[in-house]
């Protein structure tokens, strides 16, 4: 069970966290028009890289905040986590 | 009582407490501390079991949790465990165990037949006997493969037993007492970390308990107990026995099973059986010592051949011969270790040692008590079936390639060392790659991947001198880490006899015209000859050849037979070890029960349940229940002999006719608050939101970015930047991730609050043509008019005494109204509803009911919105706004979303009007047509049609609209049902939605 540094609560275990996916999938502005592959892309497109992902994590059990973490998918290393807002280094 | 095998003032059992057994139905003694296989090797039984593939007889093998042959079923307490080690249970009086894995009996097992028919079971029979014909599989292999096979039976009855989780956070945890375990836990207590030690046997000092050493001016025995006394005098410290670690998890999560009564007779009051501790440690010291390696000849598998540290412990610790002409057969020094513990109780063994000339202290102690010692010498086979009688001896060339001089001698056992395997599990299971170390001819750890370092004999480390050292700094030099207080405490000097290199020779040849069978896995039957097969069968990744033959895969995990194995294929590969590589450590490193796993998340408390604070009224008054998600809600009121159908009928007649009240609390409310609120809703919904005045409920439609309908309910505009929201019950806890994702991370610049307040009203739905009446009564100095409380209006005012909201919403489609009060309040707002609606004739109604109401009115629900379905699908597209933008609408413009013939909403009518159609149905238009029957949509509701007293459907098919009128087929393979039926609007009730405006 992964150890998740909550920037808002310090850190808990993973069963109080839902996985939100990747942390780099911007939504296109509202009103904007872009073309089906633009919006598919954002809808289904995923990547899946071994090694270093920055993702969302919803501390559902917590604080209710939505945070990002960067985490190694093949060995769960977790390098740092970031509010929502925060800028990403 | 007599034990022909029980020593006289040796070992450590309690001679004072006698306990009676039963094994396969007799009657036996032991002494407390006891476990069954010392109770029983004490009374000399050898015979517990049969193998698996040939059955062939088993005896004991280990002491521990490396045992693969004396698995038992145990019952205890009218519950029944499967799979028990005899190495590791511990008796207590009345205790009932029977051998498995034979039939009729242990004795006598027409299983051992295989043992004759070999050819049949040869690596991959799995694979190759029970292959074809593929019809046999149910009416013959099956069965047979079952009745022959595996380990006890499980009960099939409910486990009353209690097991617990505890979640547990230290500085450091130390797997294993041993002599680096108790050196770095007392080194690290000293310095002040919160230590826990864990010892998976009942007795604490794992080696120290058998070898022959000094510490300090004390024995081994003596060291333990006061390091042991003094750790648990620690307030930093935890002590724990009977407890296994047995899985290293990510970010230094361990797992631990703690058998707290599975000693007892039964579970004490207020205590679990076992108890599953999820440990966080900042640090692990793994000290899970190293399991003795087998050597490899002909028949080893008989009752009688076990290890030789195994025998010594039996003597040691149980006070209990496992012979008395034993034979030691040894490639290193440890076995002169057990055959001076022999002749030390008056038992004359003979070693057979592998090595030409070795010199050491301990075979120069063994000569000076005479014991015979013939060097270059091997046990080529085994001689008897259901226990060792004699064997087969003989001198062994230098190259190890020939045998002379075979002959025949007497033993009634054979001790075997083969050198020592680190446990290298733990540090495996955490990332650790581990390397090979030539000198031992086994696999240690590498570097350090989590916070883990290994210790002692694990490590490799078979010195008790260089162990108590590393264990003492390792010890220091981690909880320094964490304390940094520096209190370093001196390393006692350590006496003992120093050893010599041991022989890397391990499987004997075969004799010339032999063919005996050598194994390697004890418990699996995978003998040397099934390697050698698997190999010219051409499968060379280890992984594949453990998969082919299932060499180390039972429940032993091949504690005893890895590394021969790997020897093996290395010797035949002509590699070496390390190009083999090993295969995959992986929780769990010994059994645990399922119980343990699930701890209390059973029966009912496997999830919250939640109910409405009118709960215990509807209970009063005969309401019989049904999980709404973690909810229970009334499913209907019994009256009399009434079941479902009739009950659920006469309520939503009753809402059609007079009034009705519903408990609505399980819906989700969620308040949204903020200067930005509209702007918000506006996004999230996919119909207009700016306008809705304050005191107006508008009904919402919300989608996902892929389209798909998420979920849909009212939401009211309470003030000017406060709106009320409700969602389906089911759906609320994801509407609200859902609208706190989009403020916290896509729109953090909206100025919008959101909270849940689903727990803070109660709400009652107050639904038929009397409701006005009745909410004149409740509230009688409000407006009530349709003019004063229009459709979709909202008020607040005063029941009687008590606040209240009143949303003029509807789900039934009639006039209704639903009233909300502070949680606290609804048992009041409920009674008060009925005494005052008893004058219009007020009935409550259950889920059933208001599923009637609502399908008869054509209004979706969860049915409907299944995660499939866009706005078009469920006749939602009136609610897509095609002005502004909201979250999911670019996806309404993919080709697929909107192609013609997309499924619809519609009704469906039986046309005898009476057969009721099972929900699932598929509509098809011919139902004699060739499988696969195009089907044109499903059933996605039915109900009994209070309105027209028939049956009535709602079903989601193709080209909805244009299907109206005609006449097609519900189809249910399930209920073997074809049911002719008309298509018709899914407004089967008031089409034109005249009474919830009435
Ligand atoms: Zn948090």
């Amino acid at each position: 069970m992964l150890y998740i540094n909550c920037p808002h609560c310090g850190l808990r275990s993973q069963n109080e966290f839902a996985y939100g996916g990747d942390a780099t999938v911007k939504r296109p502005e509202l009103n904007k028009e872009i073309s089906d592959q633009e919006w598919d892309n954002f809808v289904y497109l995923r990547k899946s890289p071994r090694g270093k992902h920055l993702e969302l994590w919803h501390h559902i059990s917590g604080c209710r905040q939505w945070i990002k973490v960067e985490r190694d998918t093949s060995t769960h290393e977790i390098f740092k986590t970031y509010k929502a807002n925060e800028a990403i280094e | 009582m007599t034990q022909d095998f029980r020593l006289d003032n040796v070992g450590m059992v309690n001679r004072e407490k006698k306990i009676s057994f039963k094994f396969n139905g007799k009657k036996y003694f032991g002494f407390e501390g006891d476990t069954i296989a010392s109770a029983l090797i004490a009374n000399g039984v050898h015979l517990v079991g049969r193998s698996f593939k040939y059955h062939r007889p088993r005896g004991f093998f280990g002491v521990g949790v490396d045992e693969p042959y004396a698995i038992l079923q145990l019952d205890r307490n009218n519950e029944r465990d499967p799979n028990i080690r005899a190495t590791e249970q511990e008796i207590f009086e009345g205790l009932e165990v029977k051998s498995v894995n034979c039939w009729p009996s242990v004795n006598f097992d027409i299983g051992a037949i295989n043992n004759f028919l070999k050819m049949f079971f040869p690596a991959g029979f799995y694979y190759k006997t029970f292959m074809w014909p593929p019809s046999f599989w149910y009416k013959i292999y099956e069965p047979f493969i079952r009745m022959a096979a595996g380990f006890g039976e499980a009960s099939i009855k409910h486990d009353k037993e209690r097991y617990e989780h505890k979640y547990e956070y230290c500085d450091l945890l130390i797997t294993g007492s041993g002599p680096s375990g108790l050196a770095s836990a007392y080194a690290a207590a000293k310095n002040g970390a919160r230590v826990i030690l864990a010892e998976d046997k009942p007795r604490f000092g794992g080696s120290l308990l058998t070898s022959d050493v000094n510490i300090g001016n004390q024995t081994g025995v003596e060291w333990t107990e006061k390091i042991i006394a003094e750790l648990k005098s620690m307030p930093n410290v935890t002590v724990k026995n009977r407890s296994q670690v047995f899985g290293y998890y990510d970010h230094n999560m361990l797992v631990m099973s703690e058998r707290i009564s599975d000693h007892l007779p039964k579970t004490q009051k207020y205590l679990p059986k076992q108890r599953l501790w999820y440990i966080r440690a900042n640090e692990v010291l793994i000290s899970s010592g190293s399991i003795e390696r087998p050597l490899v000849f002909g028949n080893n598998d008989t009752p009688g051949v076990m290890l030789s540290s195994a025998a010594k412990e039996y003597m040691k610790v149980y006070g209990v011969l496992v012979g008395k002409k034993p034979l030691i057969f040894t490639n290193n020094d440890s076995g002169y270790e057990t055959a001076i513990e022999f002749k030390k109780n008056g038992v004359n063994p003979i070693i057979l040692d592998t090595r030409s000339d070795p010199s050491s202290d301990i075979i120069v102690e063994a000569k000076n008590l005479n014991i015979e010692i013939k060097f270059s010498h091997v046990v080529v086979a085994a001689k008897g079936y259901k226990k060792v009688k004699s064997a087969d001896i003989a001198k062994i060339s230098d190259d190890k390639k020939e045998l002379f001089n075979i002959e025949n001698i007497e033993c009634d056992c054979i001790c075997v060392s083969g050198f020592w395997t680190p446990s290298i599990h733990l540090a495996s299971q955490s990332g650790n790659k581990s390397k090979f170390n030539e000198k031992i001819d086994a696999f240690v750890p590498d570097k350090s991947k989590q916070q883990e370092n290994t210790i002692g004999s694990a490590n490799g480390i078979f010195t008790l001198e260089e162990t108590i050292k590393d264990a003492f700094d390792k010890g220091f030099d981690v909880s320094n880490k964490i304390t940094e207080k520096n209190n370093k405490i001196s390393v006692p000097t350590v006496v003992e006899k120093k050893s010599t290199d041991h022989d890397k020779f391990w499987c004997v040849p075969l004799p010339k015209g032999k063919s005996y069978k050598r194994f390697l896995d004890f418990q699996n039957d995978v003998a040397v000859s099934d390697i050698e097969l698997a190999l010219r069968e051409g499968f060379r990744s280890i992984e594949h050849v453990k998969r082919y033959t299932t060499l180390g895969m039972a429940t032993d995990q091949g504690k005893t037979s890895n590394l021969n194995g790997l020897q093996l294929v290395s010797d035949i590969e002509n590699k070496v070890v390390p190009q083999v590589g090993h295969t995959t450590f992986r929780p769990p490193y010994t059994p645990v029960s399922i119980g343990a796993i699930v701890g209390r998340e059973v029966g009912k408390h496997s999830k919250p349940t939640r109910k409405s604070p009118m709960h215990s009224w509807h209970e009063k008054n005969n309401a019989v229940f049904v999980d709404a998600g973690v909810w229970l809600r009334p499913r209907y009121y019994k009256q009399g002999n009434e079941g479902l159908f009739e009950a659920s009928k006469r309520e939503a007649k009753n809402v059609r006719q007079n009034v009705g009240v519903c408990d609505v609390t399980t819906l989700g409310k969620i308040d949204v608050k903020g200067p930005d609120a509209a702007e918000f809703l506006n996004r999230v919904y996919t119909n207009a939101w700016l306008k809705l005045p304050v005191g107006k409920a508008r009904y919402g439609v919300m989608l996902r970015e892929d389209g798909i309908v998420m979920d849909d309910g009212t939401t009211t505009r309470i003030s000017e930047n406060h709106y009320h929201m409700t969602t389906t019950t089911a759906q609320a806890a994801n509407v609200l991730s859902h609208l706190e994702y989009y403020l916290q991370l896509v729109w953090p610049e909206l100025n919008v609050n959101v909270v849940s307040t689903t727990e803070q009203w109660a709400g009652a739905a107050i639904a038929g043509p009397n409701s006005r009446k009745l909410l004149m009564k409740l509230f009688p100095n409000l407006n009530v008019s349709n003019e004063g409380l229009p459709f979709m209006g909202y008020k607040e005012a005063d029941l009687f005494g008590v606040p209240a909201k009143i949303y003029r919403i509807s789900f039934s489609g009639e006039l209704a109204y639903e009233i909300n009060v502070e949680s606290d309040n609804g048992y009041f707002m409920w009674e008060k509803i009925m005494e005052v609606g008893k004058d219009f004739q007020i009935q409550p109604y259950g889920t059933e009911a208001l599923s009637t109401l609502r399908i008869e009115m054509g209004h979706v629900a969860g049915s409907e919105l299944d995660g499939r379905t866009i706005p078009y699908d469920a006749s939602l597209e009136g609610l897509v706004s095609k002005k502004k933008d909201f979250i999911g609408k670019r996806s309404l413009n993919r080709s697929a979303f909107t192609s013609t013939d997309r499924e619809k909403l519609v009704g469906v009518v039986p046309i005898d009007k009476t057969t009721s159609i099972p929900e699932g149905s598929y509509i098809v238009k011919d139902p004699k047509a060739k499988l696969p029957n195009p089907k044109l949509g499903h059933v996605s509701a039915s109900c009994w049609s209070v309105e027209y007293d028939n049956p009535f459907s709602l079903a989601i098919i193709k080209d909805g609209k244009n299907m109206i009128g005609q006449k097609l087929f519900a189809m249910s393979p399930l209920k073997n049902k074809t049911i002719p039926v008309e298509i018709v609007s899914s407004h089967y009730v008031d089409p034109e939605g005249k009474r919830v405006r009435s």
